[in-house]
């Protein structure tokens, strides 16, 4: 048994690096799917001032947490669709069949689902911080909270997504699921920026965020990709 | 250990924490009460469906010994 | 190793629903019994005997529901997940249903410990509602309890729906200890830690028996309303089967 085991093992790498390339291919082939979480992004954060009035100060004082709620919301949206058409068309059947672990399939949708939802999402966050009257202070530190934390929230999101994946109209449901789970990475994401906002050290929220992104990593892809098995007998 | 107020009225009003006191407790014994017969409310859903059934299966056996009887 | 093979037993019998159903059905008289004495009594030292707070005046009296019942939330949850992974890993038809029981119980305490503790904090505080780090983790864990419900009803098959939702318990479990360590954090950042709903350590014996009881009668009100609810699913799950049959034919 061993003998046969090994290869597999060792086939783990370059067998997660094709799939990374192949689902980052499909990814920006359907490049609607890409822009609109980012549209939702900056749609929903330019109804906010609207909603909660103009003033510099108010803005923000709030600007933070508007942020990296909207920017949760964002992610949360484009994540129903992870595993949708791979299951529709059988696809994952297939690579729950495969000597490869499941594990690292899982790790590599979540990797590009953050590539293409999370990345340019915290990339484009300086700018409605601008919008928002975020000070200096706070931009470099946004920018980091999010890539690290919209990291954990595409490999968390990917275990509701898993879940839900056999389910017709799963949307609400996987946000139901989903949110409560979200919150020790929205604390910390905030905590960090409104930290940098008000001048003191924001090291120690950094780290404990990368410390959830680890914590995610190892553990996450594991439960979705129990889930997606689970799924697959529906 | 004794009755720690004067009289039933002293005992409802709680120094003005009664309405809160008192609402707590009032919806607290209404969840648990919920939960204690919602099983028995399960249970007998469950009989009067198991009955439906059974009359429903009877009436069809009764039909069709009637069909059966009436070429003879 | 004969008291062990014995153990197994045990707990294989224990798997088959059918064997619960008519050994529990002796126990429920008397955790009903122990249940009511203790909540009717616990209540009554609670509300008329138990001396008045210093600081809180009477208001402190809804302690004694309170806490229980935030006790029995949290226990409820790592009930129904610790079930649920009986169920994933041995198969055990039983420990599924157990924690489908085990979620609406769960979320109907949490709902208690959340009202209650508005409640309280309008004479103390002077708001229904603080977003203090407790009443705030204990709104959490009613999210995480609407979840689990959420999901178990949206299955159509059963058995795919219990595997489902004991996932989802799991990743609660893992979860829960992360939730409350940042909810405290952020509550420290935000607010200074001067306010707090009880000082455990330093309470009064007078005050801390009937507290006593009152955790005692509603550990006893779980197990039954746990064993009862999980009755009445078996009976629900089994519907097609003889002994079901003849069970509900002679309660009627």
């Amino acid at each position: 048994m061993p003998a046969e085991t090994a290869p597999t093992v060792f086939r783990a790498g370059p067998g997660f690096a094709a799939l990374l390339r192949l689902e980052l291919l499909l990814a920006l082939r359907r490049s609607a799917d890409i822009a609109n979480p980012l549209l939702f992004f900056v749609t929903v954060l330019a109804l906010l001032p609207l909603g909660v009035g103009p003033e510099p100060e108010l803005l923000a004082r709030m600007a933070p947490g508007l942020i990296w709620v909207v920017a949760l919301l964002a992610t949360l949206l484009s994540q129903e669709s992870l595993f949708r058409s791979d299951f529709e068309d059988g696809s994952l059947e297939q690579l729950a069949l495969c000597p490869q672990p499941l594990y690292f399939a899982v790790m590599a949708k979540a990797a590009v689902h953050w590539l293409v939802t999370g990345l340019p999402l915290a990339l484009l966050s300086p700018l409605l911080g601008l919008m928002l009257s975020l000070p200096a202070e706070g931009y470099l530190c946004l920018l980091i909270s999010l890539l690290l934390g919209t990291a954990s929230l595409s490999l968390i999101g990917a275990v509701g997504a898993a879940l839900t994946v056999a389910l017709r109209r799963a949307g609400l449901l996987l946000a139901l699921i989903v949110m409560p789970l979200y919150v020790p990475v929205l604390i910390f994401g905030t905590g960090a920026v409104q930290a940098a906002v008000d001048g003191y050290a924001y090291g120690a929220q950094l780290a404990v965020l990368a410390g959830l992104l680890a914590a995610a990593a190892a553990l996450a892809p594991l439960a979705a990709a129990g889930a997606i098995r689970i799924s697959l007998d529906n | 250990m004794q009755f720690q107020f004067s009289g039933l009225a002293d005992f409802l009003a709680m120094d003005g924490h009664g309405v809160y006191v008192w609402s707590c407790y009032g919806v607290t014994l209404l969840v648990l009460v919920g939960l204690a017969i919602q099983p028995a409310l399960h249970r007998r859903r469950l009989q009067r469906e198991l009955q439906r059934q059974r009359r429903i299966s009877e009436a069809r056996r009764q039909r069709s010994e009637n069909r059966v009887a009436e070429p003879v | 190793m004969g008291r062990s093979r014995l153990a197994w037993e045990w707990f294989h019998r224990l798997g088959s629903p059918r064997w619960f159903y008519h050994k529990t059905g002796a126990w429920l008289p008397w955790l009903a019994l122990a249940s009511l004495v203790l909540l009717a009594v616990g209540s009554a030292w609670g509300l008329g005997f138990a001396p008045q707070d210093a600081k809180q005046g009477n208001s402190y009296r809804i302690i004694y529901i309170h806490v229980p019942a935030a006790f029995l939330a949290l226990a409820g949850y790592y009930i129904m997940a610790v079930s649920g992974a009986i169920g994933l890993i041995w198969k055990m038809k039983l420990s599924f249903v157990v924690m489908r029981a085990a979620a609406p119980i769960g979320a109907a305490l949490t709902f208690i410990a959340l009202f209650t503790g508005a409640l309280w904090g309008k004479p103390t505080w002077g708001t229904y509602w603080v977003w203090d780090a407790r009443i705030t983790s204990m709104l959490i864990l009613l999210l995480l309890y609407i979840g689990v419900l959420a999901l178990s009803r949206a299955f159509s098959r059963e058995q795919v729906g219990d595997r489902a939702c004991a996932l989802l318990a799991l990743v609660g479990t893992v979860n829960i200890p992360i939730i409350y360590k940042s909810v405290d954090w952020w509550f420290t950042l935000h607010q200074p830690a001067s306010i707090k709903l009880t000082q455990s350590n330093s309470i009064d014996p007078s005050m801390f028996y009937p507290l006593l009881t009152m955790i005692a009668g509603f550990y006893c009100f779980y197990a039954w309303t746990l064993i009862a609810h999980t009755r009445s699913l078996v009976l629900q799950r089994e519907w097609r089967t003889q002994w079901v049959q003849q069970a509900l034919g002679e309660g009627s």
